[in-house]
C-alpha cells in the first residue's frame, strides 16, 4: 500500500524538510451517507517517522485531522541519501509505509 | 559473557519486543484523551498542567476558514527541548486533534491540516521537560467541516 503515501525529503541548509501526503478518508463516524446511515469511523490513529531506522516522530491522531492527511516535519542534521520512512496505522488496523531518500532542494 | 552484559542484552531484547510497532501501536493510542469532548478533559487526561502562555510558540493559520474541512495549521516552537506538541480545538465535537512526540533529531516544527466544526480557538500545547507551554489562536469558520 505504499502508493498510499506520497513523500519528499529535501535538504535545505542544515535542515531536511519532509512533506508527506497520505490518501485516507479520515471518517469521523459522525457523518451520514445518502441513505441516512452513519458512515463508520475510519481514521489514522498512529503515525511513525524514522530516520535511517531510528524513530524520530511518533504521532497520535484523532478524527480531527483532515481527509487525505498532510504533514510537514523537519529533521536537524540529516544528510543527503539518508532514508526517511513513514508508517501509519488506522483504527481498522490497516497500514501503509513509504520510504524516501533525502535529496537536495 | 558477563552477567551484567547478559542482563542488559535481555533487557534490550524485552524492550524490543514491547516496541514492536504493529502489535503495540494500537495499544498506544490514547482513546480516552481523543474521546473527550471538552478541551479541559482532554488536557487533564494527557496530564497537561500549569501551562505557561508563551509567545515562543508560533501558530500560522488563517484568521478565517471558508470551509472547516481543511484548515492548514503550521506550528513552530522556539522553546528549548520541545518534546511534544499537542493540537486541540476548543469547539470541535472532540477537542484533541493530534499529539506529536519529537526526538532530538527533530526541529520542533509541524504543518498539518485539521477539521474545524465552527469558529473556535485552536490551542497548541508544547511539552518541554516537565513544563507545559501553550498558545491559542482564534479561527473564524464559515462552514462546518466535521460532518
Amino acid at each position: 500500500m505504499s502508493d498510499n503515501i506520497k513523500m519528499r525529503a529535501q535538504l535545505k541548509g542544515n535542515i531536511v524538510e519532509v512533506k508527506v501526503l497520505m490518501s485516507h478518508p479520515m471518517e469521523t463516524g459522525r457523518k451520514k451517507d445518502d441513505f441516512g446511515q452513519l458512515i463508520p469511523a475510519h481514521f489514522i490513529q498512529l503515525l511513525t517517522a524514522t530516520l535511517n531506522g531510528k524513530t524520530v516522530l511518533e504521532a497520535q491522531w484523532g478524527t480531527g485531522i483532515a481527509k487525505n492527511p498532510y504533514l510537514t516535519f523537519r529533521l536537524i542534521g540529516a544528510k543527503l541519501g539518508d532514508v526517511v520512512a513513514v508508517t501509519w496505522v488506522d483504527n481498522k488496523s490497516e497500514s501503509a509505509t513509504q520510504y524516501i531518500s533525502v535529496t537536495s532542494a | 559473557m558477563q552477567r551484567r552484559n547478559f542482563l542488559t542484552l535481555m533487557l534490550g531484547a524485552v524492550a524490543t519486543l514491547f516496541l514492536q510497532p504493529f502489535n503495540a501501536l494500537a495499544a498506544l493510542w490514547n482513546k480516552s484523551a481523543f474521546d473527550a469532548v471538552k478541551i479541559e478533559d482532554s488536557t487533564k487526561i494527557l496530564a497537561i498542567h500549569d501551562e505557561i502562555n508563551s509567545n515562543n510558540i508560533q501558530i500560522i493559520a488563517p484568521d478565517l476558514a471558508e470551509n472547516g474541512a481543511v484548515v492548514q495549521v503550521e506550528v513552530k516552537s522556539n522553546i528549548a527541548n520541545t518534546e511534544a506538541i499537542f493540537i486541540l480545538v476548543e469547539k470541535n465535537p472532540t477537542s484533541l486533534i493530534a499529539h506529536f512526540v519529537l526526538s532530538s533529531e527533530m526541529d520542533p516544527y509541524i504543518v498539518t491540516r485539521i477539521k474545524m466544526a465552527e469558529t473556535s480557538d485552536i490551542k497548541i500545547v508544547v511539552k518541554a521537560g516537565t513544563q507545559y507551554f501553550s498558545r491559542s489562536k482564534n479561527i473564524v469558520v464559515l462552514e462546518n467541516g466535521c460532518g
